[in-house]
């Protein structure tokens, strides 16, 4: 039998065992509406169900009293145990249809269009059927006797019965919850046991114990590790039945769709899992049922003819994350609203009060629904209000984003806490912590002093570390220090560094040692410790030791990392973006004698110290041999002193090229809220700001990368200053040019967000951010700039706003199809001080003298 | 020991109530044996980081992660000497378990009503915000402990 036919059996068999006694309920309590809903949605969800599979007696009959109990909710009828006994004669006739479809594998024949009459009838309102109508309905049954067992029903599938009735009883037993949850905690009391064992062996010189305990130990293990299975699931076994599901119902409702699933193997606790399981279904149906259009109307909308629903599911900062999205028309706020209104759910001042995002929110109010005909698949209102009551059972968050036109997404927030995760186990201080595996990157292994090569050293500029780690300064954090362990590293030169990726930055941990992997399941810490960010929540070992478990997010906080543009450029996967507002780390550096300057240290690869006998002349240019290349160099002060025995240089990189810019003395790693006080009127400085209470010089990275290769960027220009500032958004997939734009922009007066694609953009305008104007690379990979232009103007918060295009090609040919995907102007990569002209003619700004 | 002290009734005769005592340095102190879980001996505390001076750690109790509180430092007193091992009392609070360290647990008692008084008004701040109230003993004096007072502490630190 099918494994779909088969759960939908196990699951209708539990739903009808509920239905009667709940129905027997309402018949005692009439007003009793939370039964009422309970059954309403039991039979709804039958009834859904067997459309899908394909069971068309069972779906009509089941139809038709689902139109009774809507009745009732409505409240155009009233409780009565005529009603009832209607009711229950319509589960009797599923409950024999579902015994047969258990027995056989398919409905059996029969005519239920008595039965059927008599339940529209009283749904009608034609109350004075219902005394006749279950005699009525009872001779049609002669052939199917009410109760369900299978026998008398015609000779031919009778041989059937022994051989396929088992395969109702799945190779599966259900287990409550409960029962893992007691075990879980048996077997934790054992590993404790075993230890203590295991402890006591060892102080005991005698061996007679050691094999057996050993045995006793292994299976321990083993059974911890099986029990632990037993809750965790991959999220993919809750969406087993989603692509027959959409298959069936693009057919039904002649929609083309495509149904996309990511991160599958996302591991949930097996209870979560079951509690989502409903409420994921009901979620993708209304999706295709309300939420996508026909072909139809998404040619005429300008899309494509197929629509999209895309599940997602990943762990994200203690959560897991369940995306679903369509994109379809969106919510009909207009309609919602005046539903809301009609059902009374709020008035009319408080809906003009509300955003359009919290009026799509009514949706998940029970009795609202908006689809404009009640079709067989969905729309009677059951739906998005259960869903919200089992996820928030299980103690997460739904919420909705609402795109009129381009779709809606809703996300579901489930606490980690009933999950597992692989975490790595660290020390620092003599302590143990756990690191979620997802968080880390890579692990180094470094020395803290260094010994004559320069890999993996733990350097310190004025005390702060860092480390050199391909072509990148990364910072550093000591373990040790941040959780004011107070002990200091056993073993001053092994140490491990942790590369964790925090947000769109990376930071290394610096820890004494590194022991394994495990998997552990996360525990929320106690209430009165809630305050200490650093930890994520704690968890039991395998050896039964308590162990806190470090979060990533919370030591980037704690260390000013999340604000900063640090190492890693500027990237922006969620709303993190780098403003020119935003804290940017610098940095500093003397020049021409005892001139402070400064340099945002995401531009800066590597820090040299170069003997003097290294570095040779070019073409009377200095150069030197880098990592079997040749590097140019280029002397800040504009004369190469031959005789400083260990020359500094700054070392900036961009995918395979390298120059060095020779200082006289890096001083130090500072957080500066960037801001450009003096534009520069000398050539490569970019301006002025103040760091650390002292005017500091800022470089034009841009001037000196020229100053090595003409072709490096093609030109850079020092600029002025703007009345005030105006937002511009800079969408470019290359790191290196927007780390160089938002100084350059910002010291031209402009605030700064950087983009790493447009795709990024696109979301910061979903996100409701707005700006003055939009420099987009063209040449970008996935969305290219057209593309991302064309989306801009295709409608939203966005579609007026400047657009200036960036590239390096310049034909007018290009220039053309730039202009007609919706950008104002074009300018070449070569000329960036064409970039700041652009912008105040497109910002109609005067421009200071 | 964590039977012993479980299977006696909650409260006996009439006016008696269940106490488990204990010694925090040298100081008899009581709680009501309702708000007892269980009565730990030396187990291995796991160091909270950056937490609340008060928080000694925590530990693993049969699968559940305990919140050890040093009652010492709860009540401003001196640290415990080197190298003794404390025993625990674990009592529930708003759900979750703690572990109150103490020096000493000695007994069930059953104290009578009236050998209860309040605390004096003279009462060291420290100890007049935890407890309830003396009982009055033939030997010696029983501080009796407010166990939500006691570990009231998320608001702090």
């Amino acid at each position: 039998m099918d494994d779909l036919l088969a759960d939908f059996l196990t699951e209708t068999n539990e739903s009808l065992a509920e239905l009667d006694v709940a129905l027997v309920t309402l018949e005692r309590t009439p007003n009793d509406e939370a039964t009422l809903g309970f059954i309403f949605r039991l039979v709804h969800t039958i009834k859904g169900t067997c459309g899908f599979l394909g069971l068309p007696r069972l779906e009509r009959v089941a139809h038709a009293g689902e139109n009774i109990l809507g009745k009732i909710r409505d409240k155009a009828l009233t409780v009565s145990p005529d009603i009832i006994s209607q009711v229950l004669a319509a589960l009797d006739r599923i409950k024999m249809i579902v015994a047969h479809l258990a027995a056989t594998g398919s409905e059996p024949a029969g005519d239920d269009s008595v039965l059927i009459a008599t339940l529209n009838a009283t749904a009608a309102g034609q109350t004075a059927a219902p005394a006749a109508s279950p005699e009525a309905a009872a001779p049609e049954e002669i052939e199917e006797p009410e109760t369900p067992v299978p026998e008398p029903v015609a000779a031919a599938p009778e041989p059937a019965i022994p051989q396929t009735a088992p395969a109702a009883a799945a190779q599966t037993i259900r287990v409550t919850v409960d029962v893992l949850e007691d075990l879980m905690t048996l077997v934790s009391e054992l590993v404790l046991t075993r230890n203590q064992l295991l402890q006591l062996a060892r102080t005991q010189e005698n061996g007679h114990f050691s094999v057996p305990l050993q045995r006793l130990s292994h299976i321990t293990s083993d059974l911890q590790e099986g029990v632990m299975k037993t809750r965790m699931q991959p999220i993919g076994n809750a969406w087993n039945k989603l692509p027959r599901l959409v298959r069936d119902l693009s057919r039904e409702m002649n929609k083309k769709i495509e149904l996309t699933m990511l991160g599958a193997e996302t591991e949930l606790d097996r209870q979560v899992l079951e509690l989502i399981k409903d409420p994921l279904t009901h979620m993708v149906r209304n999706s295709g049922d309300h939420g996508l259009e026909t072909p139809a109307e998404r040619k005429a909308a300008g899309k494509a003819e197929t629509g999209r629903i895309t599940l997602n599911a990943f762990h994200e900062g203690g959560h897991i994350i369940i995306e679903i999205s369509d994109d379809g028309r969106g919510l009909a706020v207009d309609r919602i609203k005046a539903k809301a209104l009609s059902n009374g759910l709020a008035t009319e001042a408080e809906l003009a009060g509300m955003s359009d995002d919290q009026i799509a929110r009514f949706i998940f109010r029970a009795g609202l629904s908006t689809a404009a005909k009640v079709t067989a698949v969905s729309g009677r209102g059951v739906g998005m209000d259960v869903v919200k009551t089992n996820i928030e059972k299980i103690g997460g968050t739904i919420d909705l984003k609402n795109r009129p036109g381009h779709g809606t997404t809703f996300t579901i927030k489930i606490p980690l806490t009933l999950a597992i995760v692989s975490a790595l186990i660290v020390e620092a201080g003599r302590e143990r912590f756990a690191i979620p595996q997802l968080s880390v990157v890579e692990l180094v292994r470094a020395r803290r002093e260094a010994d004559g090569s320069s890999e993996s050293v733990i350097e310190r500029i004025n005390g702060t570390p860092v480390l050199r780690l391909r072509n990148r300064l990364l910072p550093l954090v000591g373990l040790s220090d941040l959780l004011a362990l107070g002990v200091p590293p056993a073993d001053d030169d092994g140490a491990y560094i942790v590369v964790a990726q925090v947000g769109a930055s990376m930071l290394g941990i610096i820890v004494d040692r590194v022991f394994d992997t495990e998997e552990i399941v996360v525990k929320p810490v106690a209430p009165i410790l809630r305050h200490v960010t650093m930890f994520s929540g704690n968890t039991i070992l395998g050896d039964g030791s308590v162990i806190m478990i470090l979060d990533s997010n919370g030591i980037a906080r704690a260390t000013g990392i999340g604000a900063a543009g640090d190492t890693k450029p500027v990237v922006l996967p969620s709303t993190e973006t780098a403003t020119s507002r935003a804290m940017t780390t610098m940095l500093l550096f003397l020049a021409n004698g005892d001139q402070k300057m400064a340099v945002p240290l995401g531009l800066v690869a590597r820090l040299e110290d170069i003997p003097r006998e290294k570095i040779e002349l070019s073409c009377g240019e200095p150069v030197t041999q880098y990592r079997g290349r040749l590097m140019p160099l280029v002397p800040i002060s504009g004369m190469h002193d031959p005789d400083k025995a260990l020359q500094s240089v700054l070392v900036f990189a961009d995918r395979d090229r390298a120059m060095g810019l020779m200082v006289d003395q890096i001083i130090d790693v500072v957080d500066e809220r960037l801001q450009i006080e003096l534009g520069g009127a000398r050539p490569g400085m970019l301006g002025t700001a103040v760091i650390r209470g002292n005017a500091t010089d800022v470089i034009d990275t841009g001037y000196w990368l020229t100053r090595a290769a003409q072709d490096w960027f093609d030109g850079a220009a020092p600029a002025g200053q703007e009345l005030r500032q105006r937002q511009v958004l800079v969408v470019d997939d290359n790191a290196f040019f927007r780390q160089l734009l938002v100084p350059t922009l910002g010291a031209a007066g402009y605030e700064v967000t950087a983009a790493g694609s447009g795709a990024d953009a696109l979301r910061l305008r979903d996100a409701g951010m707005t700006f003055d104007a939009i420099v987009s690379d063209i040449d970008m990979p996935d969305m290219d700039g057209l593309t991302f232009a064309r989306n801009v103007r295709a409608g939203g918060a966005w579609a007026g706003i400047p657009m200036i295009a960036l590239t390096a090609r310049a034909e007018s040919r290009d220039m053309d199809a730039g202009r007609a995907a919706g950008f104002n102007d074009y300018v070449t990569k070569s000329r960036r001080e064409d970039l700041v002209t652009a912008l105040r003619a497109c910002l109609a700004e005067p421009a200071l003298v | 020991m964590t039977v012993d002290v479980l299977e006696r009734p909650e409260a006996a005769t009439d006016g008696e109530l269940m106490f488990v005592t204990l010694t925090v340095a040298g100081q008899p102190c009581g709680i009501p044996v309702a708000s007892v879980r269980d009565i730990l001996g030396g187990q291995t505390i796991t160091r909270i980081p950056l937490a609340p001076p008060e928080i000694a750690g925590s530990l693993n109790l049969r699968g559940r992660i305990v919140t050890a509180v040093d009652l010492r430092r709860r009540l401003n007193l001196p640290a415990a000497p080197e190298g003794q091992t404390p025993m625990s009392v674990v009592a529930e609070h708003g759900g979750e378990l703690y572990a109150l360290l103490v020096d000493q647990v000695s007994e069930v008692m059953g104290l009578k009503a009236r050998d209860f008084e309040d605390n004096p008004p003279t009462l060291d701040q420290a100890w007049a915000a935890f407890s309830t109230g003396i009982y009055r003993l033939d030997d010696r004096l029983l501080v009796v402990l407010d166990v939500s007072k006691l570990l009231a502490l998320s608001g702090e630190g």
